[in-house]
């Protein structure tokens, strides 16, 4: 089984797919579950506390805000450990009420920085491009090997 | 600043979610029950959330998605269900983060399709998807017929 970083981080379809051709993915969800499952000082409602964005700086400089530092500590640990990659690219989601666009921007830089297999796709619009997209991630993860 | 102690330490949580015409939330809650023994499962409009240890929970999906394998799509969740930080029984309006699984519940059955027809095809013989990194030259002929467009 190999660790599969996915992107969005909290895709469904992309969790799902990684999951059901025998792989792991990393998704945001299981960073969140670490912090929620930890005892410690009540900061809720993510469990994200002030050390969080100085862990952050591992990956992101002092004068970037503490919003992408605080996520960078969550998703950088992720991208240190992922074997592989799956990434969609046209994914508004990713930004919005809880998502940050420099903090995205980052992860793909990251992504693309590492040295590791990577799939770059976009949302399927139609039912070929379905098949295209499912055909195109069943290959990159058999091609991974050691599935379960 | 108050102690935090965590409730359900060592469980996991997953959503099972369906885009099915033959099979429903409750359908799913039905079967998940019958085979839960000792595991948390709430039923919500798109289908499931269970909470219990990994292995439970990996047995149950298992067998959820005997029911029908190209529409129920799994994703770990962090929170445990029903979460007064996370609820929208607390909280009122869409839970945050329901609105990306809004989002990709829309192309879920283009992704149902893919897995259907890939049943029947081989995956090898699929061309590539329009890769998104890559911006390939204007074609020439496409340009010409842009010029033309723009004279006539």
């Amino acid at each position: 089984m190999v660790k599969v970083f996915i992107y969005p981080s909290t895709s469904l379809i992309l969790s799902d797919m990684v999951a059901r051709f025998g792989h792991t993915p990393l998704s945001s969800a299981i960073a969140i579950r670490e912090r929620i499952q930890t005892a410690g000082l009540e900061s809720p409602p993510l469990q994200i506390t002030p050390e969080e964005p100085k862990k952050g700086l591992k990956w992101a400089a002092v004068e970037v805000p503490a919003g992408v530092r605080g996520r960078m500590s969550l998703y950088g640990p992720m991208i240190g450990d992922c074997e592989a990659a799956i990434v969609i690219n046209d994914a508004d989601l990713a930004f919005g009420c809880m998502g940050c666009a420099r903090t995205n921007e980052l992860i793909k830089f990251l992504i693309h920085q590492k040295d590791i297999p990577k799939l770059e796709l976009n949302y399927p619009k139609s039912e070929e491009e379905g098949v295209k997209f499912v055909a195109a991630i069943k290959r990159f993860l058999t091609d991974l090997g050691g599935s379960k | 600043m108050t102690e935090y102690n965590p409730t359900r330490v060592g469980t996991v949580t997953k959503y099972v979610v369906v885009e099915s015409f033959d099979v429903t939330p409750a359908d799913l809650a039905l079967r998940a029950y019958e085979i839960s023994q000792g595991v948390m499962i709430k039923e919500t409009c798109f289908g499931i959330v269970i909470n219990g240890s990994d292995g439970d929970v990996s047995r149950i999906i298992t067998e959820l998605r005997k029911l029908d394998p190209d529409h129920i799509f799994v994703k770990d969740r962090g929170f445990p269900p029903g979460d007064p930080r996370r609820c929208r029984a607390n909280l009122g309006g869409a839970r945050p983060g329901y609105n990306g699984m809004e989002h990709e519940m829309t192309l879920i059955p283009y992704v149902s399709h893919g897995l259907e027809a890939l049943k029947k095809r081989d995956e090898k013989s699929i061309p590539q998807p329009i890769i998104p990194l890559e911006r390939p030259y204007l074609d020439i002929q496409k340009l010409k017929k842009l010029i033309d467009a723009q004279e006539s």
